[in-house]
């Protein structure tokens, strides 16, 4: 179980506590295809860490099954399973007597990697996490900063090259700057790599950000909906859901297009305010506010007029 | 004179007659410190008296810390054992040392058995407490990271518990052992043996010399021991004192 990413599907997946009527996640039937980001959100208490740790059994199933890649994870032996996922918390729990170096490595040496080949991924692995492994491969982890101990918490989760990722709320720690790199050195590592990550956060807009689909549950571990991020902003299947994306929703949706991907109106000599058309419709519905125009001259790279955006473009841009 | 003083002083009457012997000046008339006597009497007194000491300390820390370290793997294992272990460790304690040996002597008689497992009982409270500090110190999110990346619980205590408690197992060996050094003086009381007992037959004879040699090799050995824990420690924990640099 390593290289290739598999499919997680997780079919009737309950958790039920003993001594407790409810069950902590109820029935949650949901395909996370290979090679994708799924976003686990919903308020606290909806059951998103439990879903996710039942995937290495770090909490066990109570009814139903999950699979990876066909194979239930019930019909593993556990530690095996646990090694072949690659495991992200908030808290990173970095080793704090072991090198960054033997950190990254504790997977491989678990698996009786040989030293040479060990010594060659925790190098390949700090480069992928940017952190140059001359100078960071015998650092302690008291001596990074948050972000650092989380890109090193990354590359340890990836040292064994697992085709499943779990990340709980991996970024929820770091203030905002650091978040928002770490998220795009996220997508850009997803990008090369193509896991199978399943992704708990309480936060809208990075699950928006990072998710190519994104479960939305609700109190007492129930999924309310499933979607990609586009068609969950455009159709929220109830209330819950929509004020759960917030009253904003139209803006975030608009964020998630760009100018390019629009029919532009001609240009017919038309002046005006002026936008790049990689920028996202909401920031060109922005422009427009501040400007007090009703449309926009879109322009290439290199700043030739390409057509014209008008203010009705973009609010039937979804309908 | 190898008669344990014990015996020494149960059998003896009636007033000390000071009797300093043969020797210089310094020595008969008893002043505070005669460097002439330390000399002729280092390799017959107080030499093979600190090489005893030592022996006696080391056995002692050595089954204290086997004994509490197995105790305190047990008690992180079953949490329940804590009040059994905890309870007798500390009352061990709190018996004074010359009130143990009285209890242990009709068992184990004027031997050094029962110096060592009274010196042992001393060293439980301290190291067994320590040593469970420690494998408790370690954060739960290192042992959540641990179990979820496939450490079984033998490896996690190996590789993670027992590494994190080094640093509190050592403060524990730090106050085990010098506390047992200056305690083991009073192990005369039962046997000839180690620097209590050149210091019990001067107090007898009120001969300032020796009780202040032997006293300052006591304090001297306690102070050597410490540093040498701090230096392993050290060399032991180069994590504890990484500090990001900035």
């Amino acid at each position: 179980m390593s290289g290739v990413a598999a499919e997680i599907a997780f079919d009737r997946a309950t958790k039920r506590y003993p001594g407790r009527a409810e069950p902590a996640v109820r029935e949650l039937t949901l395909t996370v295809p290979a090679g994708e980001i799924c976003c686990l959100v919903g308020p606290s208490g909806a059951g998103k860490t439990t879903a996710m740790k039942m995937v290495n059994r770090l909490i066990d199933i109570t009814e139903g099954d999950i699979t990876i890649g066909g194979t239930s994870v019930r019909s593993l032996d556990v530690t095996g399973l646990r090694r072949g996922i690659g495991y992200v918390i908030q808290q990173v729990g970095l080793f704090p007597h072991m090198s960054v170096a033997d950190n990254v490595a504790t997977v491989p040496r678990l698996l009786g990697w040989p030293k040479a080949r060990i010594a060659a991924r925790v190098d390949e692995l700090l480069d992928l996490v940017e952190l140059p492994a001359a100078d960071y491969r015998a650092r302690f982890p008291a001596q990074l900063s948050g972000g650092e101990r989380q890109r090193v918490g990354l590359a340890r989760a990836l040292a064994a090259d697992p085709p499943v990722m779990l990340m709980d709320e991996p970024f929820g720690a770091l203030d905002p700057i650091t978040r928002a790199r770490l998220q795009h050195e996220l997508l850009r590592i997803q990008h090369e790599l193509h896991k199978t990550i399943v992704f708990v956060t309480h936060d809208i807009d990075e699950a928006i950000l990072l998710g190519d689909r994104i479960a939305i549950l609700r109190e007492g571990g129930v999924l309310a909906q499933y979607d990609t991020p586009a068609a969950l902003l455009a159709h929220p299947a109830d209330e819950f859901v929509a004020r759960f994306l917030g009253a904003d929703r139209g803006l975030k949706l608009l964020a998630l297009r760009r100018l390019d991907e629009l029919a532009l109106g001609p240009l017919d000599g038309a002046v005006g305010p002026t936008a790049v058309s990689t920028t996202t419709l909401k920031d060109a519905l922005s422009q427009m506010i501040t400007a007090g125009a009703r449309s926009l001259v879109v322009t290439d790279g290199a700043g030739e007029p390409q057509g014209v955006v008008t203010l009705e473009a973009l609010t039937d841009s979804e309908a | 004179m190898t008669v344990p003083l014990g015996e020494q002083l149960v059998a003896q009457g009636g007033p000390v007659i000071p009797d300093f012997g043969e020797g210089s000046d310094c020595v008969v008339d008893n002043r505070l410190f005669c460097p002439d006597w330390v000399r002729d009497n280092w390799s017959s007194v107080l030499q093979p008296a600190l090489v005893e000491h030592i022996e006696l300390t080391l056995i002692a820390v050595a089954v204290g810390f086997v004994l509490s370290l197995a105790a305190a793997l047990l008690t992180h294992r079953y949490r329940h054992l804590e009040r059994t272990f905890g309870s007798f460790s500390a009352v061990v304690y709190t018996v004074p040392s010359l009130a143990l040996f009285q209890l242990l002597v009709p068992v184990t008689g004027l031997t050094v058995t029962t110096v060592e497992v009274a010196l042992v009982g001393y060293t439980l409270l301290i190291l067994y407490r320590n040593i469970l500090e420690g494998l408790r110190s370690v954060p739960p999110d290192v042992l959540e990271a641990a179990r979820g990346m496939g450490l079984t619980r033998r490896q996690t205590l190996w590789r993670i518990e027992l590494p994190l408690a080094v640093p509190a197992t050592m403060a524990g060996l730090r106050i085990a052992v010098v506390s047992t050094i200056a305690l083991a003086t009073v192990a005369a009381l039962v046997v000839p043996k180690g620097l209590g007992y050149p210091i019990f037959l001067a107090l007898r004879e009120a001969f300032n010399t020796e009780i202040l040699v032997a006293g300052a090799l006591a304090v001297a050995l306690a102070l050597v021991a410490d540093a040498l824990l701090v230096v392993a420690e050290r060399a032991l924990t180069p994590w504890a004192r990484a500090r990001r640099v900035t």
